[in-house]
């Protein structure tokens, strides 16, 4: 087990590398990161070029991304843009400070002149929070769903969720978030009920709290919910009806069992199998699928960091979020493919 | 004759005799026929583009376009069905040419990602060896990238380095392109890799040797002999794909970086709609609505066609 968790993990470095490489290059081009360095002022062209060296823009693309993986801080920099490395007043050598990706520098942001590693530790409990209480909902609710339906194939429970299913599978977010938002905040506001907030963590009034959390996490997390709650409940649907007729079934009603330890013991564990690998898989997905939802709702995670820097072309902090999610994801496959030894002990990983 | 009759029930001599074996289409589509929901989805596509069609022949682009800020965001009237946007333009007029930019884009970002999914599917499940390695890398990691972030950038990357174009004497905004591109880029790894088993499978049969010993080049039996038999499970993906596309077009115009104004889709008539949350509900709720009922007809059919083309699903 150790020697192919080993191995897995050795081969997903090239895989980072292809990734991290193909995102460098499109996002260092995506467009001008000091456009909006001079607040509403425009900068000055020889302000431009003085910051275009000292970002290391002047560099060229291969240059720049070594820098971003290893770092500068063994190159003599060149910041006065004679041609020659600069010396300090002491008459010592200047190197750079960066450390690069691989030491676990992610680089500072262009537009907050913050660590990218603190902006992004900053938003991360965040969406982590948002996602995964979104996830224990959308398996709760879908393994129920799924079940009920299974064990009552073709009844009107069945039948309704079918097609309910199919709508909330078809389910655009922004239809869906700006719908709820419109009903349970705007409408419910109007009715004189208790009304849903329509955005950020807490109430500017009373201030952070769990209590303000809980309260503003309940639409968004049921915006997230609702289009996987409805993939899901048909996996789950779908591979408890086929677990139902295999004969250790037949086995365990025969030899006297109790339905209920039946259905969760011996049908519910083996017909959780498919479920856990479009979970496993769905799961680092869930943080980047937030962009539109933690928009929509003011959510301040990584979604909503990832849009806001993009607009201004701030690629230290996209290139670490894609990366640290791109790392999520392998981790979470390893972690599958463990579960699944767990929850199936024929399949080895020797 | 007798004996079979009986062991066949429901066939009689008379059937045998007269009817003439149904091809795999028409198997296919019979069995298509007989889901109920797929048929609905196809009566509803229909409908959707005789809407998108037809609508055009009832307003001209000119009115769809129109700005008239002194009736902006108002309520649906009999003048204005659905509404007017936050400059004055008819949200009606503007959910048909939307529609057919929407439908476009999700056309023909499956055209895409179905001939990069096929060439890189063929080619590594056809040479396989380090052929495969790489393509297959390539794969993995373009699967590992989330597909929101990666669109994102991209469409940031390409922004407006594509000038508008006419075309049919219409001005077309250049991020169509850029959209119709990206997406068909970033969507092709699940094609590629269905593609891929199908000819490390297929490429073993007998036809393939006997077409290699009569001297076929490698081309022609990659996509005469193996392409043909493996068009089933690509059409279902491909269809599926098109309601994707229009998803995820709608998500990242609602961001603000997909297609650019004057032209109208489903997701960009959206990108305002946060604004007026309040006041307008309509602005989000009509375009909203086309963009699900499309998907969903779409996602019917593309589970009927699963269920048709399956050879092993039986027509009773």
């Amino acid at each position: 087990m150790g020697r192919y968790i080993v191995r897995r993990l050795l081969q997903a470095i090239p895989l980072l590398f292809i990734i991290s490489a193909i995102l460098f290059v499109l996002s260092v081009e995506m467009g001008d990161p000091l456009a909006t360095f001079g607040g509403r002022t425009v900068i000055k062209s020889e302000d431009r070029k003085r910051l275009t060296r000292q970002l290391g823009l002047d560099q060229p693309l291969y240059v720049q991304y070594t820098v971003w993986l290893i770092g500068n801080d063994w190159m003599r920099l060149d910041l006065d843009g004679d041609g020659k490395p600069d010396v300090g007043s002491d008459g010592k050598p200047i190197y750079g400070t960066r450390k690069g990706v691989l030491r676990g520098d992610l680089g500072t942001s262009f537009t907050t002149k913050q660590p990218v590693t603190e902006m992004i530790a900053q938003r991360l409990p965040n969406t982590l929070l948002l996602m995964l209480t979104s996830e224990v909902v959308i398996l709760i609710i879908s393994l129920v769903i799924g079940l009920v339906s299974a064990l009552k194939q073709y009844s009107i429970f069945d039948h309704t969720v079918t097609a309910l299913s199919f709508i909330g599978y078809s389910m655009p977010i922004p239809l869906l978030a700006l719908g709820l938002i419109y009903v349970f905040a705007v409408y419910f506001k109007r009715w004189g009920l208790p009304y849903f907030p329509t955005g950020g963590m807490f109430d500017p009034q009373a201030g952070p709290g769990w209590q303000q959390t809980l309260w503003h996490m309940v639409l968004p997390v049921t915006a997230i919910s609702v289009i996987s709650i409805a993939a899901y409940s048909r996996y789950v649907r779908g591979s408890m009806l086929e677990v139902i007729q295999q004969d250790y079934i037949r086995t365990a009603r025969a030899k006297g069992l109790a339905e209920r330890s039946v259905v969760f013991v011996h049908a519910l564990k083996n017909a959780a199998l498919p479920l856990v690998t479009v979970v496993g898989l769905d799961l680092p997905f869930l943080l980047a699928g937030a962009v539109v939802t933690e928009t929509i709702f003011a959510w301040p995670g990584m979604g909503r960091l990832f849009y806001d820097h993009t607009t201004r072309s701030d690629f230290p902090v996209l290139m670490g979020i894609i990366m640290i999610i791109s790392v999520a994801v392998v981790i979470f496959q390893i972690i599958t493919d463990l579960t699944y030894t767990y929850l199936d002990p024929r399949i080895r990983y020797d | 004759m007798a004996t079979t009759s009986e062991a066949l029930p429901g066939i009689t001599e008379d059937t045998l005799a007269t009817r003439e074996p149904l091809t795999p289409t028409q198997l296919a589509w019979r069995r298509f026929r007989r889901h109920r929901m797929a048929m609905f989805g196809l009566g509803l596509i229909i409908l959707l583009i005789v809407y998108v069609v037809g609508g055009a022949f009832v307003f001209p682009e000119k009115f769809a376009n129109f700005v008239n800020t002194s009736i902006k965001l108002q309520g649906p009237s009999s003048a204005h069905p659905f509404g007017t946007d936050a400059v004055g333009r008819d949200i009606l007029a503007r959910t048909v040419y939307g529609g057919q930019i929407s439908l476009l884009i999700g056309l023909a970002a499956v055209s895409v990602a179905l001939i990069v999914g096929v060439a890189i599917g063929a080619l590594s499940g056809y040479y396989g060896g380090w052929i495969d390695g790489i393509l297959m890398r390539f794969t993995e990691a373009m699967l590992n990238i989330p597909q929101l972030f990666l669109l994102i950038v991209a469409a940031k990357y390409l922004g407006d380095k594509i000038h508008n174009f006419e075309l049919f004497g219409r001005e077309f905004s250049g991020s169509v392109i850029v959209i119709i591109v990206i997406i068909g880029l970033d969507s092709w790894m699940y094609l590629a890799r269905i593609v891929r088993s199908q000819f490390l499978s297929l490429k073993e049969q007998e036809f393939v040797t006997a077409a290699r010993c009569t001297g076929t080049s490698n081309v022609a039996i990659m996509f005469y002999h193996i392409l043909p038999n493996s068009v089933a499970p690509i059409i279902v993906n491909a269809t599926l794909g098109v309601a994707n596309a229009i998803l995820t077009e709608a998500y990242i115009s609602f961001l603000g970086l997909g297609v650019r104004q004057p032209t109208a889709t489903w997701g960009n008539m959206l990108e305002d709609a946060n604004r007026y949350l309040e006041t307008a509900p309509w602005l989000w709720f009509f375009p909203g609505m086309m963009i699900l009922i499309t998907v969903l007809a779409i996602n019917f059919v593309g589970d009927g066609l699963r269920d048709a083309l399956d050879p092993r699903t039986m027509v009773e």
